[in-house]
């Protein structure tokens, strides 16, 4: 708040007095790991993640069942032993299609925010080290992206591009470049923003100025001095985004504009089985809870992060 | 609040305006596929014609001047035709904005009902099992994606319980207190939806911004006053500690618009955001457009009204 003066220190005092000395002989990595692990859930969520990754990866060599095997003698079964997670309304088996949707989720996850986090880190490093004009610029073009319309914009641009980049790309391939562009390029904004800040205030700092005394240059100046130290809550807010981008995933294709039917992603999965919610909920659970637990532990791992990556806070 | 800054405000915000809508006709107008559509592609239609058509639509003129003219169109409140219902995509939207605004209107007071008081308790005493729990709730209300959210609720309080019609009627046949009963039952699980996860992801940021304010001296200075500990909390602490809060909801609006348009598909709201997948679906650009611009102007309207709002109850900021 501008104006205000937190003077009497208390609970969360920030600042230099509060910084907590690393624990003698622990290298950053290895103290960030202890704060870590003081974060009960983040740990727990380490390890949900972790089992939903490796049941992703690993599921389908163990669980043999093929995702578009259709068997009208099982329709719209609930879960039992030879398909634990219930069918759908095609006989396929449930399970197995949530392992592969899994895949296409969390690849889908991690590449858009890997599209995020590159052009955001540029945008922002670009506005943090410019200043005057071009700064301000790039920052009016930041705040007009984050005033527009997500959810209407992602679906006006993957209903106009996906043919063109399907005709291209072929039919998965296409939608999944589209995707993750598109997801990724409306997303960029709040890193870039958190990285200028980060670097608008390291960059005044005495060890970047001694830096820049001994001669060293701009770029060497970003990515020696300034950029590593930039990295804690650049991360942090990476990991919010794969959840964000998760969850943006399966918002299209649980509206219908992304996978296609035979590509069962978690939202797609959502998507065919509304009709069917009176007489086979199992079908949308699953899915949906399937979301609901990737999206909740990276969440809190996020969580986590901070605490470990914020040198000022004690723990 | 000085006339003049109120002025600036407003005509700041025409350039963003213009910006959104430069970006929508960009995307429009880079998108592959010819407008003309079926028509270009018609073996029956002679190339003669073609060539007119383009002619007199002005497809063939340079991109600037096309986005004038669509600029101008705009602007003058002739949104064109839809290509499904053949009806003016202005009335189109007029039907269904109200019912757009009133869900989203009534859900973000439900949001700041519950974030508000939740997010000072977590406050008042940072740290507790209170604050804890507050914390971990936030957090799995705001991973809740609303699609998944509003199917559970269909099913636990429509299918399983009966209690609530799980498709919005629009044109509900009933009067006086009825008519409010069945308006109320039918817009509970939407508005509870979209409330709910935007309290969700309000309350850590209610209680931060009660923590910066309690640790300030003036606070310090009412309580050693003799000023009792209630009065300090809703007179000195919450009234300051919310200003923030009203450019956080502004920030937020455009993921708040994003949860209404998926809530309004799942419930069958006749809303703009049903009518906006709706028109996805069936190809119908001109409506996307407009609604897509709608919205957009919501957010620039309504992140002004923030603004004001901001400088009205922030004395503190210095207007020039």
């Amino acid at each position: 708040m501008s104006g205000s003066i937190p003077a009497s220190p208390s609970v969360e005092a920030i600042g230099p007095a509060a910084a907590a000395p690393r624990a003698a002989g622990l290298s950053p990595t290895a103290d960030a790991w202890r704060r870590f692990r003081k974060h009960r859930l983040a740990v727990v969520s380490l390890f949900v993640l972790g089992v939903i990754v490796f049941a992703v990866l690993i599921g389908p060599l163990i669980w043999r069942v093929p995702i578009d095997a259709i068997d009208f003698s099982a329709m719209l079964q609930g879960p039992s032993l030879a398909h634990p997670c219930g069918t759908d309304a095609l006989g396929q088996d449930l399970l197995a299609r949530l392992m592969y949707g899994g895949k296409i989720s969390l690849a889908v996850g991690v590449a858009a925010m890997l599209v995020a986090v590159i052009v955001g880190t540029l945008i922002g490093a670009i506005s943090g080290m410019a200043s005057g004009r071009l700064d301000a610029a790039v920052m009016w073009v930041t705040d007009m992206f984050l005033a527009l319309p997500q959810l209407p914009l992602l679906l006006l641009l993957i209903y106009l591009f996906r043919p063109a980049l399907q005709r291209m790309l072929g039919e998965q391939g296409g939608i999944f470049v589209l995707i993750v562009t598109v997801i990724g390029g409306l997303r960029w904004m709040p890193l870039a923003r958190l990285i200028r800040a980060q670097f608008l205030s390291l960059r005044e700092k005495e060890f970047v100025e001694a830096a820049r005394a001994l001669g060293a240059s701009k770029l060497r100046l970003v990515i020696r001095h300034i950029m590593p130290n930039a990295m804690g809550p650049a991360i942090v807010a990476a990991t919010i985004e794969v959840a964000n981008a998760i969850i943006a995933e399966s918002t299209l294709s649980f509206l219908g504009v992304g996978f296609p039917p035979d590509v069962p992603s978690w939202g797609r999965m959502l998507y065919d089985s509304q009709d069917y919610l009176q007489i086979a909920p199992h079908w949308a659970l699953f899915p949906g809870s399937a979301i609901f637990l990737a999206v909740l532990s990276i969440n809190f791992i996020g969580d986590g992060l901070r605490d470990a990556l914020d040198p000022r806070r004690v723990i | 609040m000085s006339r003049s800054y109120l002025l600036r405000r407003v005509l700041l915000a025409i350039p963003g305006l213009l910006a959104i809508s430069v970006i929508l006709y960009t995307i429009l107008a880079l998108a592959p596929g010819d407008p003309l559509g079926e028509i270009a592609t018609n073996p029956n239609v002679p190339p003669a014609v073609q060539l007119a058509l383009r002619a007199k639509l002005g497809l063939d003129d340079p991109i600037w001047q096309r986005y004038l003219h669509w600029l101008v169109a705009m602007a003058q409140g002739d949104w064109g035709f839809s290509f499904t219902s053949q009806e003016s995509v202005s009335r189109l939207i007029m039907q269904r904005l109200p019912v757009s605004l009133a869900l989203f209107g009534t859900s973000e007071v439900l949001a700041v009902l519950v974030a508000v008081p939740v997010g000072v308790l977590a406050a008042v005493r940072p740290y507790s099992w209170l604050d804890q729990i507050a914390n971990t709730v936030g957090l799995i209300g705001f991973s809740l994606p609303t699609f998944f959210t509003g199917l559970v609720l269909i099913l636990v309080f429509s299918v399983k319980l009966n209690w609530f019609p799980f498709v919005f009627e629009s044109n509900v046949q009933a009067t006086g207190l009825a008519w409010w009963w069945i308006e109320f039952k039918q817009s509970i699980m939407p508005i509870a939806v979209i409330g709910l996860f935007q309290g969700a992801s309000l309350v850590r940021y209610v209680r931060s911004s009660m923590l910066d304010v309690i640790r300030l001296d003036y606070v310090t200075t009412a309580r050693s006053k003799g000023i009792g500990a209630r009065r300090v909390l809703m007179r000195h602490v919450v009234r300051n500690g919310l200003i923030p809060v009203v450019t956080l909801v502004a920030v937020q609006l455009p993921q708040i618009f994003g949860a209404t348009i998926i809530t309004e598909q799942i419930f069958r709201v006749p809303g703009i955001g049903s009518l906006l997948i709706a028109s996805i679906l069936a190809d119908d650009i001109p409506v996307v457009m407009a609604v897509t611009f709608v919205y957009a102007c919501l957010v620039v309207l309504l992140n002004l009204l923030a603004d004001l709002l901001y400088v009205w109850l922030d004395p503190r900021i210095a207007l020039r």
